[in-house]
């Protein structure tokens, strides 16, 4: 399981949902900018911003305060993943709708649209910070909740029927049933999907912390925005400092946080053999180990024992539901749609009315040749970095000892957001004074690129011994070892990380087509400079724009592509 | 040895369960059945799947309300779970993130029972069952006899009348299947149990012939009674015992008679003719098997089910079905819990596998219907190929989709071993030539 394999194992063909579902969130898009262009000039102006200082001594406070922001994030998607995925599953006319949404909010660019929420949220708070930290938060959000709801969701749906009959046998409410079978049941992959979030927000909340719409440029105190104040002074040192100040927080964040939880949450899979690796923390340990912790704890857990095992009755107790006829209930179903179908037209007029205003259909052309250019950008360099990532990650995939070393390492510099990094290669561009149009793109790969590296290394590791003795039997030539047992064994596997790390690609296109150092600034083009450089422009029509633009990229390519080679690679391809 | 009272505790008449899928005739599960469960007896369901008597027992229980029909218990009738009815699993289902002592707790925590008093009563539970000091373990560490100990346990620490058990051993092995049986017999003998009545869902008929007081035997699609069965023999019965293997002939007689009888219905307790017809997924490798050892000494050709059972150490539940696919495939003749094989079974079991794979694509062609039928499709088309999706469609008219999806896997099986017909699992199409 990995991010966007979710969404990318369901069905193949769009329909009629995804169009309704597509039209309202764009029409949601434009009322959101409508707003944002009114709200944006009055609120931000009034915006007292302490001034950031580049000493390397205010970097504890500022890596305290980023990693808050994700913290808050965190147990907002949280949140946000238990109901939304309970009335997913749970409500069948409720999952026509929301199931589509969650797909493509998943596709939508999250920096793209980082200025609609900050002005959105400046005008709930005029005048404050605080708007501006909700919008940071929001925009971390984004990043982490979709592909979290969405495990959840498919959990739900598959809770194993007999544990189902037994929780009502037993007559547990719902609300026990929830937190006795359904949560435990979600929780290995909710974990999984969660560290998979954590590590795309960092890059995020980076982003987020310092950002620039319509001339007003937007500091909240974090380590992002120490870098950004680093990329205007030119100041080298102080980037380095940043990047350890990440490094320590990362580390820290996976020991403090993620390995303990992952450890506890060991329990919940419901493969019932024994026997193998379990994941360790020493935090874990330590802390069932010492009885002062236990006993600090024992309030909470008491507490949550007795909500837990409340009732919770949302109806009286065996009062058998009022029974709809099949009549009724295809009457409500009709009214529903027709609902939902009135919601995308009015959208639809809204997008046409908003767009016509300033927009000429010229400007669509413009925006699909840059979405173009980004889209092969995209697929070439994920195509390079595989050429050089798979043999190596192969290799160590083989060779045990190594992948025990070498696949923590890749782990962690997925999860390193990549933009911390941009002002050292621009460094070197400037320098050389290279081609923007090429040399900048690697930048779109640098943090997405370990995805493929990590997850061919857990494909490799997992060919069975006996297929390896196999082919070494048959004494294979090289080429075909290669193309007869190795690719195919481990192409479920890599396509995941080609996958997330596509993602992740067209995301990081925002920031790594349209960079600076000091006053010099290099663009590439692209859908992501267009995006970039209309934000920067507060040029709202354009931003809906490259973002609807952008996100329609991602879903075709989503479609197109990578389901289709999902369901290959499920279908003939698994080794079990 | 308790005693069967004319108390009747659960009362099922005129059940009936389809499911209509807009379709002019439903797909009928269960067809006006009727049981009585008395105070003191342990009941048992035999038939074979498809019968619906998984979906009985789970109306029993109140997890399913039946189409039409009177469901009872203790004179009230039954709209959803009732606390006097809980159930064993086939599969256990146990919650795997709980302890032992936390699953068997689980039920009296949803009756809101306090702490001390759910924590004492699980520990009696789990003594008695004889799982103590496996109380803090995880289901993932016990063995398979040990978890349905546990499931066990859980049933009947909320103390209900009725102990609905589905296919409980047939998870296990042998061995452990056994133990658990006698188990569970020694406590229902002794009066150690707090239940008063036990009604099983089985598949192997000497299981149901080792524990029951009573036996109702199940045609398939639709399911109905056809038969019920009073067994008087004292507890503990043994196999050995002449009468328990009368018993158990009787039953294996019984569950092969012919089928003409009642060969005006669509879908018979035998499977015979017409494209609805369940197939059983049953490899060409243990037919062929099958046939060899029935040509071969001490039977040449001809043996008694049991007996048969008994030498190949195959229980009755696996045995069956293969010896109807033989009988399905006129290679053998099942009649009164004998087998024999047909002159053309005969050729098949000496033959070479050019000889084999004829004689079974002849056989595949005449005798079963879908083959022929798909066969014939392919041969009409001029692309000589055609979706599943087709075929699937078409058999959900008679079945449910689960059991579409076994019959289209078994009759491709077979179709590759006769070289009848291919099937491209990617493309998800039939073909008359083998897809390369």
């Amino acid at each position: 399981m990995n991010q966007s394999t979710a969404s990318i194992h369901r069905r193949l063909l769009p329909n009629i949902w995804d169009l309704l579902v597509l039209l309202i969130a764009v029409g949601v898009l434009v009322a959101l900018a409508d707003g944002a262009r009114e709200a944006i000039h009055e609120s931000l102006a009034q915006l007292e911003q302490a001034p950031l200082s580049l000493d390397p001594w205010q970097l504890p406070e500022y890596a305290l305060r980023t990693t808050l922001r994700m913290l808050i994030a965190l147990a907002l998607s949280l949140l946000f993943t238990l109901i939304y995925g309970t009335l997913a599953a749970k409500s069948r006319r409720a999952e026509l709708l929301l199931v589509p949404t969650l797909d493509i909010l998943q596709s939508v660019p999250i920096l793209g649209f980082l200025s609609f929420t900050v002005a959105g949220f400046l005008a709930l708070f005029p005048g404050q910070a605080l708007g501006a930290e909700c919008a940071a938060i929001f925009a971390i959000f984004t990043s982490q909740a979709w592909n979290m709801t969405f495990s959840f969701y498919q959990s739900l749906r598959g809770v194993p029927r007999d544990l189902i009959e037994v929780s009502k046998g037993f007559q547990l409410s719902a609300w026990q049933r929830f937190w006795r079978l359904e949560v435990p049941y979600a929780t290995p992959s909710l974990v999984w999907n969660m560290m998979m979030s954590m590590s795309g927000g960092w890059f995020f909340v980076v982003a987020a912390e310092a950002i620039t719409v319509g001339n007003q440029t937007l500091t909240l105190p974090g380590i992002g925005s120490y870098v950004a104040a680093a990329i205007v002074q030119k100041d080298l040192s102080a980037i380095a400092w940043a990047l350890l100040a990440m490094l320590l927080v990362i580390v820290a964040y996976d020991q403090l946080l993620f390995r303990p939880i992952v450890a506890w949450a060991d329990k919940f899979r419901l493969d019932q053999t024994a026997g193998q690796d379990s994941p360790r923390s020493w935090l874990l340990e330590w802390m069932r180990r010492t009885r002062a912790v236990a006993s600090l704890l024992s309030p909470l857990r008491k507490g949550w024992l007795w909500l837990r095992t409340r009732r919770l009755d949302v109806r009286a107790e065996r009062l058998p539901l009022p029974v709809i006829s099949v009549q009724t209930n295809r009457w409500i179903d009709r009214a529903w749609l027709a609902a939902v179908i009135a919601g995308a037209l009015y959208s639809l007029w809204a997008i046409v009315a908003y767009a016509s205003m300033t927009l000429a259909l010229g400007d669509a052309f413009t925006a699909l040749g840059f979405g173009f250019i980004t889209f092969t950008r995209v697929l070439l360099l994920v195509a390079l970095t595989s050429l050089v990532w798979v043999p190596i990650g192969v290799w160590i995939g083989l060779h045990p000892r190594w992948a025990d070393r070498v696949q923590p390492v890749a782990q962690f510099l997925a999860a390193f957001p990549a933009n911390l990094m941009f002002p050292v290669a621009v460094v070197g561009i400037v320098h050389f004074n290279a081609h923007p149009d090429i040399w900048l793109s690697p930048l779109m790969v640098l943090g997405t690129q370990w995805y493929i590296l990590f997850n061919v290394i857990a494909g490799a590791r997992a060919i069975p011994n006996d297929l390896l003795e196999a082919a070494a039997n048959l004494r294979l030539s090289r080429w075909l070892w290669w193309r007869k047992f190795i690719l195919p064994a481990i192409f479920p596997a890599y396509l995941t990380g080609a996958v997330t790390a596509t993602g992740g690609s067209w995301n990081a296109s925002i920031v790594a087509e349209y960079v600076s150092w000091g006053n010099t600034q290099l663009t590439a083009h692209g859908l992501g400079a267009y995006i970039a450089k209309a934000t920067e422009a507060g040029d709202f029509p354009r931003i809906v724009l490259g973002v609807t633009t952008m996100s329609m990229f991602v879903i075709l390519c989503n479609r197109l592509l990578w389901r289709p080679l999902y369901r290959y690679a499920e279908q003939r391809l698994r080794i079990d | 040895m308790q005693t069967v009272t004319d108390q009747t505790l659960l009362d099922l008449s005129d059940v009936c369960q389809h499911y209509d899928k807009g379709r002019d005739t439903p797909l009928v599960v269960l067809d006006k059945v009727d049981l009585r469960l008395r105070r003191g007896e342990i009941v048992g369901l035999l038939g074979r799947s498809g019968s619906g008597k998984s979906t009985l027992l789970r109306i029993a229980a109140g997890l399913i309300r039946p189409s039409s029909g009177r469901v009872q218990c203790n004179g009230r009738p039954i709209t959803g779970p009732v606390s006097e009815v809980a159930m064993v699993f086939q599969s256990f289902a146990l919650f795997p993130w709980l302890t032992v002592l936390e699953n068997v707790e689980l039920g009296l925590e949803a009756l809101g029972i306090e702490p001390a008093a759910r924590h004492k009563r699980s520990l009696a539970a789990i003594q008695l069952i004889g799982l103590r000091g496996f109380e803090s373990a995880y289901p993932r560490e016990l063995s398979g006899g040990m978890r349905q100990r546990v499931g066990f346990a859980r049933a009947l620490v909320v103390h209900p009348q009725i102990l609905l058990m589905d296919e409980p051993f047939s998870a296990l092995d042998v061995l452990t299947a056994e133990t658990l049986r006698t188990d569970l017999l020694d406590l229902w003998g002794e009066g150690q149990l707090p239940i008063k009545s036990i009604l099983m869902v089985t598949h192997n008929i000497e299981e149901a012939v080792l524990m029951c007081d009573r036996i109702l035997i199940f045609s398939s699609n639709p399911g109905r009674v056809i038969g019920e069965i009073t067994v008087s023999l004292p507890q503990p019965r043994s196999r050995q015992d002449p009468s328990f293997r009368r018993l158990v002939d009787d039953i294996y007689t019984r569950m092969t008679a012919r089928s003409d009888a009642r060969s005006n219905t669509r879908s018979e307790l035998f499977p015979g003719t017409g494209i609805g017809t369940v197939l059983p997924q049953i490899s060409t490798n243990l037919l062929s098997g099958f046939i060899e050892a029935l040509a071969a000494a001490p039977y040449a050709g001809r043996a008694d089910l049991p007996a048969l059972a008994e030498a190949l150490q195959m229980p009755s539940d696996e045995l069956l079905p293969i010896a109807e696919t033989l009988q399905l495939l006129r290679f053998a003749e099942l009649a009164e819990g004998d087998i024999t094989l047909s002159e053309r079974g005969q050729r098949f079991a000496v033959g070479d596998p050019q000889v084999r794979q004829q004689l079974f694509r002849e056989h595949l062609i005449s005798y079963v219907a879908l083959a022929a039928h798909i066969h014939r499709v392919l041969d009409d088309r001029p692309s000589h190929v055609a979706p599943a999706l087709r075929f699937q469609e078409e058999l959900q008219d008679y079945m449910s989709a689960k059991f579409a999806d076994t019959t289209l896997k078994a009759v491709i099986g077979w179709a590759r071993y006769g070289n009848l017909f291919d099937y491209d699992e990617q493309t998800e199409m039939f073909a008359l030539e083998p897809v390369t």
